[in-house]
């Protein structure tokens, strides 16, 4: 089709301002799926996805809207999908920008409009449900407008659940969009934005073609890796696939690539023709590299195997996930896995749960350190268990974090904050009674627990948002737990040296509580390298014996041993000790807790 | 021929339950004692090719044998084989002196007394029928008629009991100059009526109370008692005139040796098997009045298993168990190594000979988690 009949746009907006209830809606108008086959958010394919109102995996749906063609690119809608949702915004021209006429502006719409804007988007504002009853359509909007730099007047009002509004907002697309402004006679070039994996036809691309074009059954190649492979198939998604011959430039669909692994197609990555090669790549390619790590642990270790596998099939679909095999002596055998950021983390937990019935431990989760050692070589580091203990300095990954409240709780999350060893960088006033505070602080502090101490002292009031800014020095320490001189190598933690002695305190005070008491004392304690600066003992017991054995009592009494022996056996044994799992589970849920 | 030379026989009857109590026990019944004791009769008729010539002990245990009327009690103690140790349990209150002197009269060479404390108000907490008073009556007319082998049983660990009170019993269980104690900790059973009154507080009590038992070991052996078995104290030899005191029967038992029980809800072992009476009285005189076996639960002992149970139970003593192959087997070397040079256990042995294993003394308290933990 013709370049000036397609628009290529994308919605961004906050979890749950509407994102995908308006989506549904403009599926519904175009005539792309029938009444009877409406689901509702069709886009969210996965069960997960529809549970928690999030997005995880971007889609791309064509609709036809009065003689154009509108491919609307559905986004991830959450912060650790920063780098995807860059992509996607990439390939559009413009963005609807919702937003809650209950709520306004939240920190994730702030970040994505800001995504938006760098990527030269058009903004085409819209202010969702304002058939609520306590709707302040006229506040969002001025808030939106005041964000954009625009008019109140041009912001779109809407209620994507009535339908109300939803045909301006398609003729706004065409309206204000650009057209797609590729050259479709030079060599092809086409981003990917996304992929998935299915078992019968392999990894499946979502592309946008800037330049030229793509015919079924061409030899193409990824300009980054390097991966080569035929387009079996190509088309674009109806929501179901519809195969085409061609793909020509400005046009947004799928290509079939038949390829096995998910990660050698990357997001980001550049498609051209082999045979009509591209000299030079799409801009903006990054290797996405997990930034968030912790150690995956059958609870049963017969289930290792199981878990395994599980990690492999989730891999397919999901080229940001990482994992290595981890022995515990803990813990047993599992894997260290690296993620994209806490929520990542959180998806790929459930799923391994819900989806493949597993039943795992998880360690505290930890971020990737940068260590220089005494030798002067730099290794990056993602298990405390593994952090040299003579180093001559850390890094360790900061973040900008982005933090909107009402204004009277700006002394709290100011006071959380600094807890965190964040920085304060700038504020702002949205509106009257909201404020956006912008910090720096290290990742590591914000994968324990800041986020949940954030919405209990905002009590949910706050949003928030971060990225990734790059790696800074910190007086960074690690400190084991030892139990009866032995380190408990799950239990080993990396944290700022002045927050050593508290945490270390707590843990072993913890663990002790956790540990039964067993036949000599036994000593916990926190260490910073041979310094220990916390202590506690487990008390020996002084009297574990059957009372009396007779005759008629050596059956049962027997079978009691049996069963005492059966129940250390399920019991780790670390330092000669025997320490249940739920010991470590206590421990390891520590943060959960905490925010109670 | 099996030969088995150690006999025990249940008496269930008793005038009153106690509460803490779950042994096979039958309150009253007068009129079946003389059907019941001949039915044990009967029994013993059909299990006799499995005792040796000359049977070493015999152990009459209760409920409350003493309680059992007389003429069926002097039937049944004549009629059962003559042996180097006849032991009789017997309630204080029981021991009148013509029911001392019958049971002198009858060859019983020891009798095991229920004292269980001297506290008038936790004997009322167990429910216990005699009083302080009565235990050291009892005593006195045990010796009256020439007993010189009398055992105590007392319970630790009462509801209410304070460390005085431990005190206390134990004192006036020494000025008693009985050859032989049995202390118990007091068990509270799941079901017993006992638990239902009183669980919730003896686990409140449990850790005031975790100190007891060594209070007992030390109390005892400052007074010369031999502590030969985890809950078990003689008068040593060296002060008993070279005499061992210890109770032959249950020796038995902790050396794994077979036993045949005679009587409602008796176990026995026999070259690898493990029957027990079932329970019921009724059964029990219906089969033997035809002089067929009594309803019985059978348990078959794998050569592993009695390895296992010679563990358990020979690590209850003072004396060292000697390793055989078998032995070593049902051993988890690793935890075993882990133990001794924790000072819980002890290991002794020369090259090419079986080893000897006992608890230290620091591991005979904790002999539960000990045994646990070498078990293979």
């Amino acid at each position: 089709m013709d370049q000036s009949h397609i628009r290529n746009f994308s919605i961004i907006a906050h979890i749950d301002h509407g994102k995908s209830t308006l989506a549904d809606r403009v599926l519904q108008l175009t005539d792309a799926v029938a009444e009877r086959d409406m689901r509702d958010q069709l886009l969210d394919s996965m069960e997960l996805e529809r549970e928690r109102g999030i997005t995880i995996k971007a889609q791309a749906v064509r609709v036809h809207w009065k003689g154009h063609e509108l491919n609307l690119i559905d986004t991830p809608g959450h912060v650790d999908f920063t780098y995807e949702v860059s992509r996607s915004l990439q390939a559009c021209e413009g963005a609807l920008l919702v937003v809650d006429a209950a709520q306004g502006i939240e920190a994730q719409t702030l970040a994505n409009a800001y995504l938006a804007i760098e990527n030269n988007l058009e903004i085409v504002p819209v202010v969702n449900k304002i058939d609520l009853p306590q709707a302040d359509p006229d506040s969002s909007a001025a808030e939106v407008a005041e964000l954009l730099g625009g008019h109140p007047g041009d912001v779109l009002r809407i209620s994507a659940k009535t339908g109300q509004g939803v045909e301006d907002v398609l003729d706004a697309i065409v309206e204000r969009i650009p057209t797609p402004s590729g050259d479709p006679d030079a060599a092809p070039r086409a981003l990917i934005f996304d992929s998935s994996y299915d078992q019968y036809r392999g990894v499946i691309a979502f592309v946008r073609v800037v330049d030229g074009s793509f015919e079924t059954r061409e030899a193409l190649r990824t300009m980054a890796t390097g991966t080569e492979f035929e387009a079996e198939e190509l088309g674009y998604m109806s929501p179901a696939r519809v195969p085409m011959k061609a793909l020509t430039a400005g046009e947004v669909g799928y290509l079939v690539t038949g390829l096995k692994d998910v990660s050698t197609l990357r997001v980001g990555d550049t498609v051209t023709s082999r045979r009509r090669q591209a000299t030079k790549p799409l801009p903006g390619y990054k290797d996405v590299k997990p930034m968030v790590f912790a150690g995956l642990f059958p609870t049963d270790s017969d289930e290792y195997p199981a878990l395994r596998d599980a990690l492999e099939r989730l891999k397919l679909n999901d080229a940001a996930l990482f994992y290595e095999p981890e022995t515990s002596q803990a813990l047993g055998f599992g894997f260290r896995c690296g993620f994209l950021g806490l929520l990542h983390m959180e998806i790929v937990r459930e799923r391994l749960e819900r989806e493949f019935d597993l039943d795992l431990i998880v360690t505290a989760p930890n971020v990737a350190y940068r260590v220089q050692r005494r030798d002067g070589e730099t290794v990056e580091v993602h298990n405390p268990a593994e952090m040299p203990r003579e180093v001559e300095k850390v890094e360790e990954p900061y973040v900008k974090a982005a933090v909107i409240v009402p204004k009277d709780y700006v002394g709290d999350v100011m006071g959380l904050c600094t807890e965190h060893r964040g920085r304060f960088d700038h504020m702002e006033y949205l509106s009257e009674g909201r404020v956006m505070l912008s910090y720096e602080l290290p990742l590591g502090e914000i994968v324990l627990d800041f986020y949940d101490q954030l919405k209990s002292r905002t009590r949910g009031y706050a949003s928030f948002d971060y990225d990734v800014i790059g790696f800074r020095e910190g007086d960074l320490t690690r400190v084991d737990v030892l139990v009866a001189g032995e380190p408990v190598d799950a239990l080993s933690l990396v944290i700022h040296r002045d927050f050593a002695y508290d945490r270390g305190r707590l843990l072993v005070e913890r663990l002790r509580e956790e540990i039964p008491r067993q036949m000599f004392d036994i000593p916990i304690q926190a260490a910073i390298g041979a310094r220990v600066i916390a202590r506690e003992t487990v008390k020996a017991r002084r009297k574990d014996v059957l009372a009396k054995c007779y005759g008629g009592d050596i059956t049962r009494k027997r079978k009691l041993l049996e069963k005492q022996k059966k129940g250390k056996k399920r019991m780790k044994q670390v330092g000669g000790v025997e320490v249940p799992q739920e010991a470590f589970l206590a421990v390891l849920n520590l943060d959960s807790e905490k925010k109670r | 021929m099996a030969g088995v030379r150690h006999l025990y026989v249940h008496l269930p009857f008793c005038a009153h339950r106690c509460g803490y109590c779950d042994f096979v026990t039958l309150v009253g019944k007068h009129g079946r004692h003389e059907r019941y004791v001949e039915a044990v009769l009967a029994e013993l008729e059909l299990e006799r090719p499995l005792l040796a010539e000359r049977v070493e002990t015999v152990f009459l245990g209760g409920g409350t044998p003493t309680f059992t009327q007389a003429d069926a009690l002097v039937r049944l103690l004549t009629a059962l084989p003559d042996a180097a140790e006849t032991t009789v349990e017997a309630n204080p209150e029981t021991v009148t002196p013509e029911v001392a002197a019958l049971l002198r009269d009858v060859g019983v060479t020891r009798v095991s007394l229920g004292a269980q404390s001297f506290q008038p108000q936790l004997l009322d907490v167990l429910e216990r029928r005699a009083g302080p008073d009565d235990i050291r009556r009892a005593m006195h007319t045990l010796r009256d008629v020439g007993f010189d082998n009398v055992s105590l049983d007392l319970l630790y660990g009462i509801p209410g009991q304070s460390p005085s009170d431990l005190e206390r019993d134990l004192a006036e269980a020494l000025s008693l100059a009985p050859e032989h104690l049995s202390c118990y900790e007091l068990e509270a059973k799941a079901g017993t009526r006992f638990t239902h009154a009183w669980g919730a507080k003896l686990e409140r009590q449990a850790e005031a109370m975790e100190g007891y038992f060594e209070r007992v070991v030390e109390t005892l052996a400052d007074a010369g008692y031999r502590w030969y078995e985890t809950a078990n104290f003689c008068v040593s030899p060296e002060r008993a005139g070279g005499r061992d005191l210890r109770a032959r029967h249950n020796l038995g038992y902790w050396q794994a040796r077979d036993y045949v029980g005679l009587g409602i809800g008796a176990v026995s072992t026999v070259a690898g098997a493990r029957w027990r009476n079932a329970p019921s009285l009724g059964g029990y005189l219906e089969a033997l009045e035809r002089s067929a076996q009594p309803p019985r639960e059978v348990e078959a002992l794998d050569d592993e298993t009695r390895a296992r149970e010679r563990l358990m139970l020979g690590l209850r003593l003072d004396e060292p168990l000697e390793l055989d192959p078998s032995l070593e087997r049902a051993l988890d070397q690793s935890e075993l190594d882990r133990l001794c040079s924790r000072g819980l256990i002890d290991v002794a042995g020369s090259r090419g000979r079986n080893r000897f294993i006992r608890l230290t003394a620091r591991g005979r308290p904790l002999g539960g988690g000990v045994t646990a933990a070498v078990l293979a």
